[in-house]
């Protein structure tokens, strides 16, 4: 499928898929981003502000593919929504812990961790999907994106593995991380209201499918390290591909765009 | 192909020539396989070019200069530059030139022929010893990771190899 052949309903649809992936990427960029200088340590620093910087990118292509669509200028696109027009889930918006980047952050490095490897976990098995989709410049997309990607999952995957086994403290961190990431995982793994006609268009993969997907990886690396899977992720805080947030998504839009917003014409 | 087109599309492969990356001075844009097609009619020249990374900060910068410099070729008046992902770039599009000059800089290239998923096969660009380490996949930009060279004590970076995933 191109621009040209796709009918209204999937339009609207592929639209709405679009968001999804680009908010994902999006939020959890700036989140990561936010720890620019306060990772532990500076091998790190320079690795994560990478991958925040990858993932911005990846943002982009999807926002870029959005303005193609007709939605308005892809950094328009980006910058100048109101929060209930956001289609990440809602786990990826949350703050990185108590304090901002400028004042006191204590921010928990457990809760990164895993929300970041939780999340290259889906992000991958969505691009296996996406790379097969049958609207060609989604899986054109996707393809360049999986190449970079690879490596984001290995590195969070280090870090998941090791901190799980290593000290009683880190551990202790890590299970209550995987337990609040938890409460509203299923938001990611999910494809929101227009479900039906985005698998029906074959523009990614069923959501039942890949959850499986990442219910039994995720499940056997825990096994792995000596953890108990427990049970399917939910949706405590609502289902951000509605447009249902929290606080934290207006915290982060607005820093977001106050750069932006002080000229939008300029290049960012 | 004409002669005069033909020609002219000489004239503005010797421009692109020109291109460096704004991150790696001493590479060119057709060093690093970036150039998909050149496709000139008249005076005018349509370039599809493949970005490394996605997320690549330089790439409006690389789009301004390859602008700049077909723009001052003879008989050409505009140059359009389109980024496109298919097919995509991988480091095994990275020339035989290009693989020196890389190494020049004191970047190592990457493994020719890498299969995503498989051990790196690098060689210190100092020495040429294969006793290496890696110390952190990600460097200072998103293509480049730094390895430590065990044999004559230095650290380098190499060139993140990128491969197809089919
Ligand atoms: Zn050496």
């Amino acid at each position: 499928m191109t621009q040209e052949t796709l009918k209204p309903q999937e339009k609207k649809a592929l639209i709405e898929l679009l968001y999804q992936l680009a908010d994902d990427d999006f939020l959890l960029a700036f989140r990561g981003s936010e720890w620019l200088g306060l990772a532990p340590h500076i091998e790190e620093d320079v690795a994560f502000s990478s991958i925040s910087q990858d993932m911005m990118g990846h943002a982009n292509l999807y926002y870029n593919l959005l303005e193609i669509l007709g939605e308005g200028e892809a950094d328009r696109i980006a910058h100048l929504r109101s929060p209930n027009q956001f289609r990440n889930a809602i786990i990826l918006e949350e703050v990185n812990g108590p304090g901002t980047y400028l004042k006191e952050p204590d921010y928990d490095w457990a809760f990164t961790v895993v929300r970041n490897y939780f999340y290259a976990v889906h992000k991958h098995i969505r691009l296996d999907s996406l790379r097969h989709s049958s609207y060609e410049p989604l899986a054109e997309a996707a393809r360049k994106i999986m190449t970079e990607q690879y490596y984001h999952l290995m590195h969070w995957e280090i870090w998941f593995k090791q901190l799980m086994t290593s000290t009683d403290e880190a551990t202790l961190r890590m299970t209550a991380a995987i337990q609040k990431v938890w409460k509203d995982f299923g938001g990611v793994l999910t494809l929101g209201p227009y479900y039906e006609d985005i698998v029906k268009a074959n523009f990614i993969d069923d959501e039942n499918v890949m959850k499986k997907r990442w219910n039994n990886k995720i499940e056997a690396v825990l096994k792995e390290v000596g953890a108990s899977y427990p049970g399917e992720p939910r949706m405590e805080r609502g289902n951000g591909r509605n447009g249902v947030h929290t606080e934290d998504l207006k915290q982060a839009t607005s820093t977001l765009s106050e750069v932006y917003a002080t000229n939008p014409a300029t290049g960012w | 192909m004409s002669e005069l087109k033909s020609s002219m599309t000489e004239s503005v492969m010797d421009a692109l020539g020109d291109v460096k990356d704004p991150e790696i001075a001493s590479v060119s844009i057709l060093d690093l396989g970036m150039v998909h097609e050149v496709d000139v009619t008249d005076d005018k020249v349509r370039i599809s070019v493949l970005p490394t990374f996605s997320g690549c900060p330089a790439l409006h910068i690389i789009e301004r200069d390859i602008k700049k410099a077909v723009e001052n070729v003879e008989g050409i008046t505009s140059a359009e530059v389109k980024f496109v992902f298919t097919p995509s770039w991988t480091t095994d599009r990275i020339t035989p030139e290009g693989r020196e000059r890389l190494k020049e800089f004191g970047i190592s290239p990457p493994p020719a022929n890498h299969v995503m998923g498989e051990p790196w096969e690098i060689d210190c660009p100092y020495c040429g010893s294969t006793y290496v380490t890696m110390e952190n996949i990600f460097g200072p930009t998103a293509c480049r990771s730094i390895l430590y060279c065990k044999s004559c004590k230095n650290p380098f970076e190499a060139m993140k190899p990128v491969a197809d995933m089919g």
